[in-house]
């Protein structure tokens, strides 16, 4: 198995760089010029956080034994008794963990103290991620949602996209709109920088899917097959879900507002390739196209649904990865073949409605157990700390308030002498500026 | 003298700065602005979201000039920033009572 330690070490780089730089950059370019920064710092310190959390008590809540929603934190604190060797498989599930917290930021943008954010990373990862993590990863035999319910998730459509769309949610209800809401143009304020996030996390997602096999352990050579048979599947999945979805969700803009944007095209990546993580082992080509295709044009048309329900979640935390991360973990009951990880049939393929139901229940049960938690830890900051900053700081610009920058030092003094326009007119008349 | 005041769209500046040259214009002072007329701005459509942007970018030239050139520089600046679009712009003329050369201090058409 040297060879799958060779590409964990890769797909494990892979799916930090998702968050840093790629979610940040994603974000960053989808938020207005004031707010950048801001934006960009929410998923670097997150990182930070949640990583060094991670290994403290994260691994250890996970994978340190059964329970129902979580093992025992102790048991392998600061990775006690976790051998070197064993290290690299920590660090694949704490870059989970950490873009899992970041996703959550993009709904807050523009309003959200950051020593809030930094308050709420930790506690949020301690009681909401960790026991989800443990709940749909570990998979030992108490464990909530695999082990007894015994619904399929293959890299986290419950555990990370449900979990950071539901919390995003939350947040944002308790948070409230930002000044100006459905009123102001809130236009994204460099796609460019969006599209380039947008591709980085597409790459890092072959880390995310292909990187959480896991093993039979019958004999050395049935996991060598399955090695090969198994990153195949997930790899063209991973690919033809994110081709279809931006195809889905260009489609539903066409003709909803008249023209393919390419926001729309980055956003369709992320939306499709969110939905097809719980089903990256689950589902034939067809199916991954079918999900992706669907993945794109319900999230196109799930953005639109906070204009008419009022609440601000800003970058379409819920749009795109609760609405994706559902469509996702719920058609493998419909898409699953039993040749693939799990070893059931979907609904279309003759299985009957058992694998549905499932998919379901595990659905529901990552649903209120995340709103649950997640509203007590809003409310506990929201009540002593506060979670927004003043009126007046949000319409001068999050960046200056709560980090003393400005990203963008366009005009360089008071004549606007650095300009394009006016160094050309200088430039003709053979003067220096 | 006059100040002639041009606000035109942004892609026709290179094309009026030249014909403006060509006429023998030897100096002028550009802005990036924004603003709206009749159309109102345009509207942007993201994730679904239509934004009405009523501020439209153009350019903003100020050239003084002699009595004697004012009709001829305003009728090469709407010659060549023409599309006959929506947009296209505006141009003005004004009087000028002084001009000064900030370097030797001449006056009025000494200082053109």
């Amino acid at each position: 198995m040297d060879g799958y330690y060779a590409f964990m070490l890769i797909a494990t780089a892979l799916v930090l760089m998702m968050t840093v730089p790629a979610l940040a950059l994603f974000y960053g370019g989808m938020s207005r010029s004031k707010s950048v920064l801001n934006m960009m710092m929410m998923s670097y310190v997150a990182a930070a956080i949640v990583g060094i959390l991670y290994v403290a008590v994260g691994w250890s809540i996970g994978f340190g034994g059964d329970g129902i929603f979580f093992a025992n934190p102790f048991e392998l604190f600061w990775l006690d008794g976790v051998t070197t060797d064993a290290y690299i498989g920590v660090m694949f599930q704490m870059t989970f963990a950490i873009i899992t917290v970041a996703l959550i930021s993009g709904a807050v943008a523009d309003r959200m103290k950051f020593s809030a954010w930094v308050v709420f990373t930790p506690i949020w990862a301690l009681l909401c991620y960790f026991p989800m993590a443990h709940m749909v990863f570990s998979c030992t035999d108490d464990s909530l949602i695999c082990g007894k319910i015994g619904a399929q998730d293959y890299a986290g459509g419950t555990a990370v996209h449900i979990n950071a769309g539901i919390a995003a949610l939350v947040l944002v209800l308790l948070l409230g709109k930002r000044i100006g809401f459905g009123k102001e143009p809130m236009r994204p304020h460099n796609l460019t920088l969006t599209m380039l996030g947008a591709g980085l996390l597409w790459f890092g997602w072959y880390g995310f899917n292909v990187g959480s096999i896991v093993f039979g352990g019958e004999s050395p050579e049935a996991d060598m097959d399955q090695f090969f048979a198994e990153t195949g599947r997930t790899f063209g999945n991973t690919t033809l879900a994110a081709m279809a979805a931006i195809l889905g969700w260009l489609l539903v803009e066409r003709f909803l507002h008249g023209k393919a944007t390419s926001l729309g095209a980055a956003s369709g990546i992320v939306a499709g390739l969110v939905a097809i993580t719980p089903a990256a082992g689950a589902v034939n080509l067809s199916g991954a196209v079918a999900i992706g295709a669907i993945a794109g044009a319900v999230c196109a048309w799930a953005v639109g649904l906070k204009f008419k329900l009022g609440y601000d979640d800003s970058l379409d935390v819920v749009g795109v990865h609760l609405v994706g991360g559902i469509i996702g973990t719920v058609l493998i009951g419909v898409f699953s073949t039993s040749d693939g990880a799990g070893g059931v049939d979907g609904l279309l393929y003759g299985g009957g409605i058992d694998s549905l139901v499932d998919q379901i229940l595990g659905v529901l049960v990552a649903i209120v157990y995340v709103t649950v938690i997640t509203t007590i830890i809003g409310l506990a900051i929201k009540y002593t700390l506060g979670l927004r900053i003043t009126d007046e700081a949000e319409v001068e610009g999050i960046d200056f308030d709560q980090h003393g920058e400005t990203a963008y030092d366009l005009h360089t003094s008071l004549s606007s002498s650095g300009t394009g326009v006016i160094a050309a007119a200088t430039k003709s008349e053979g003067t220096h500026v | 003298m006059k100040l002639v005041t041009a606000v035109i769209k942004p892609h026709k500046w290179e094309d009026v700065r030249e014909a403006l040259e060509t006429f023998g214009v030897t100096g002028m002072t550009v802005s990036e602005v924004s603003g709206y007329g009749r159309q109102k701005g345009h509207t942007e459509v993201y994730r679904g979201a239509e934004y009405d942007i009523a501020l439209v970018p153009k350019i903003r030239i100020e050239i003084v000039v002699d009595n004697d050139d004012a009709d001829d520089v305003v009728g090469i600046i709407v010659k060549t920033a023409q599309t006959g679009r929506i947009g296209d712009g505006k141009v003005w003329v004004s009087p000028i009572e002084t001009v000064v050369r900030v370097r030797t201090g001449d006056r009025d058409e000494a200082a053109l």
